[in-house]
């Protein structure tokens, strides 16, 4: 097994391990960390190609630079809307965030 | 030497990544995380993307689990030391695996029959900070600008949407 | 692959690299690689070791002469031998474990920090020819090391399980989101005007004199020095140091995240924060003040290692008095100068940076203008945001309090 699958099949199970929790978790936080994980498993695979991929683009590295760019700003985002929803139902339980209106 | 090097690497992130997922206690599982993340940024560095390493070092572990840990400790119910999550239903968890078994089942077969050609022994791409300086700067200028704006926005939104609404206080009537 | 000591130098340049070069040649082929990497680390722990005990007893002597005592003189000559008592003292104390605290975490928060704080001394060039490690993204990477420690600090506070503790821990994330941003930004215009983020190039470009006499340190330009008092109070901030100590502010929160901790375990965290405060001042000395460059070309003689060691020593005897002068700030007054006076600050410095890097062919009676245009970007902001900055908070007004 060459080097390069192996770094695929890392990033498969770290993807696999993000969508199991943003599937079966019910706490806000720990779905975005999930979301996450996922994000990261797609830049390894971006990364795992750019080193073993043979061409000469560089363009795997930028794009994981934009990539954790736009993690961090979906972090800020998603746990503000954690706090706003704490702030309405004094929880963060994503089954009882069903109303629209505060 | 490369292949035991990943191997660890591999079983540091997946080992704290799954570990973390089902622990009782949130701000070990964000503790764990940032583990992982930096174990993501050791994979980076196996790989010779130095820049994209500390990056990702900066960037998780100094900022997205500072936010993350904040937020634990703001949404905690009063007296509830422990954080507690609530465990979540069977049916969710069966749904959940199943959905996740089918996605990784599907890749990794994919991976396992698909031929890569993949040169393992060769040397790693040489990209300077300079060589992506000039990338960042030259061909990729563009986005790199969209980037700054969406970041901007992003962090202006959160502010908004996190900032509770002013309440009259009592002592500024007149 | 042993980097050998360059033989093209002066006698005191290369010395420490030569005597590690004789001892590597004692050893057998296989072990040389290892015991080279080793000697470094064995090197800087020793030194910096040192450092940290005799700073100990620089900043009590100090802070005794600010405030008009004598200090420690029991132990020893002049209480040269304090820290040493201090030492032991530290490791036959009992150490208590509150029961309730997470016992792993606990543990694990004065090793962790002991451990990053250590690694920013990896990337700085202390010498012309003793730099640890070359790294192509060394600043980037001093940096990445440095923000993870004050996850350590959070780490401590919430395993204690005390309600202090707990408060320190979040003021100690709150502080460092806040300080961060000024950090970084305060020395994009070194990393813009050198064109490179590698320590060692830094330092080669602020090489050279005007006349033999001025230096070609960033400092001594209009942005430079405008980075440099933004770097050193972010550097303040973020070692966790008086006046923006209130992680462990003894006189509201006990000792913050400290509170639980005694014996050797409270003395690694003592060493994490002199560790910390040395790696920043190193960093600020070799972005801002010319690294081991010597000011005036006569004074080349000197080794260039003396010439790193003695502004380290200014900066951190400027850390003390400013310790021993200010008193701490208020949490929203720590947020406020962050984010709404060294944050813009360093943004419009940015610019100014800019101004300089495109007028640098600029010669005669234009570099006057130069300098003016460049001066004016730096002072006008600083004067029209520190206006607004104090306005409505002095004089003070008390609400609640008789007057």
């Amino acid at each position: 097994m060459s080097a390069l699958q192996l770094c695929l099949l890392l990033s498969s199970g770290l993807f696999c391990i993000g969508l199991t929790v943003a599937l079966t978790r019910s706490n806000a936080i720990l779905v975005l960390l999930g979301v996450e994980l996922m994000l990261n498993a797609a830049n390894l695979n971006f990364i795992a190609f750019w080193r073993f991929g043979g061409g000469s683009a560089s363009a795997g590295v930028v794009f994981v630079l934009f990539s954790i760019a736009v993690a961090a700003a979906e972090a800020a985002i998603g746990l503000a809307l954690v706090i706003a929803v704490y702030r309405h139902q004094r929880n963060i339980r994503l089954q009882e965030a069903t109303r629209l209106k505060g | 030497m490369m292949i035991p090097a990943l191997l660890l690497i591999a079983f540091v992130i997946l080992a704290s990544a799954g570990v973390a997922m089902v622990l009782r206690n949130l701000i070990h599982s964000a503790l764990l995380l940032v583990l992982s993340w930096t174990g993501i940024a050791a994979f980076y560095l196996w790989a010779g993307a130095e820049f994209v390493a500390f990056a990702q070092i900066l960037v998780y572990a100094g900022g997205i689990s500072m936010v993350v840990l904040f937020a634990v400790l703001l949404t905690r119910p009063a007296r509830d030391a422990e954080l507690p999550v609530t465990p979540p239903t069977v049916l969710r968890i069966a749904a959940g695996l199943m959905a996740s078994a089918m996605v990784g089942s599907i890749t990794v077969m994919a991976v396992l029959t698909s031929h890569l050609v993949a040169p393992a022994s060769a040397r790693a791409p040489g990209l300077t900070v300079k060589d992506l300086g000039a990338l960042l700067a030259g061909p990729h200028a563009a986005a790199l600008l969209l980037v700054g704006v969406i970041l901007t926005v992003a962090l202006l939104g959160a502010i908004i949407i996190a900032a509770p609404e002013p309440a009259p206080r009592p002592e500024d009537q007149p | 692959m042993i980097a050998v000591a360059p033989t093209s130098d002066r006698f005191l340049e290369v010395a420490p690299l030569q005597l590690r070069d004789w001892f590597i040649g004692l050893l057998p082929q296989s072990l040389r690689w290892i015991t080279s990497g080793l000697i470094t680390v064995v090197a800087i722990l020793a030194v910096f070791g040192l450092l940290f005990a005799y700073l100990t007893l620089a900043e009590r002597k100090i802070l005794g002469r600010v405030q008009n005592r004598p200090g420690p003189n029991r132990t020893g000559w002049f209480g040269l031998l304090q820290p040493f008592a201090d030492g032991v003292k530290a490791l036959t104390k009992e150490d208590v474990v509150p029961r309730d605290a997470d016992q792993v975490l606990h543990y694990l928060a004065p090793v962790v920090l002991v451990a990053l704080s250590l690694l920013g001394f990896a990337v700085l060039p202390f010498g012309r020819h003793l730099v640890p490690v070359e790294l192509d993204a060394a600043v980037l990477y001093f940096f990445a090391a440095g923000a993870a420690t004050e996850l350590a600090v959070f780490m401590a506070g919430w395993a204690s399980r005390n309600k202090y503790s707990l408060l320190a821990a979040m003021r100690a994330l709150a502080q460092l989101i806040s300080y961060e941003l000024p950090l970084l930004l305060s020395f994009v215009p070194v990393v813009m005007l050198a064109g490179t983020l590698s320590t060692t190039e830094i330092v080669t470009a602020q090489g050279g004199w005007t006349g033999g006499w001025i230096p070609h340190w960033y400092v001594l330009t209009p942005w430079g020095f405008a980075g440099f008092v933004i770097f050193m109070i972010a550097a303040l901030a973020e070692s966790n140091r008086s006046p923006f100590d209130l992680p462990e502010a003894e006189s509201e929160l006990i000792a913050g995240h400290l509170t639980e901790y005694s014996g050797f375990k409270y003395a690694l965290f003592f060493m994490a924060e002199y560790f910390g405060m040395c790696a920043l001042s190193g960093m600020a000395v070799t972005l801002f003040l010319g690294g081991w460059q010597a000011p005036c070309a006569w004074l080349e003689f000197i080794p260039s290692y003396a010439w790193f060691a003695g502004k380290l020593l200014v900066l951190l005897l400027g850390f003390m008095w400013i310790r021993a002068t200010l008193p701490r700030l208020r949490m929203d007054q720590l947020t406020r100068l962050a984010w709404k006076f060294l944050v813009p600050l360093a943004l419009i410095n940015l610019g100014t940076a800019a101004f300089w890097s495109l007028t640098a062919g600029w010669t005669g009676p234009l570099q006057l203008v130069r300098w003016a245009v460049a001066l004016a970007l730096v002072v006008t902001p600083f004067v029209v945001m520190g206006r607004r900055l104090t306005a409505g908070v002095a004089p003070r007004t008390y609400r609640y309090a008789a007057s």
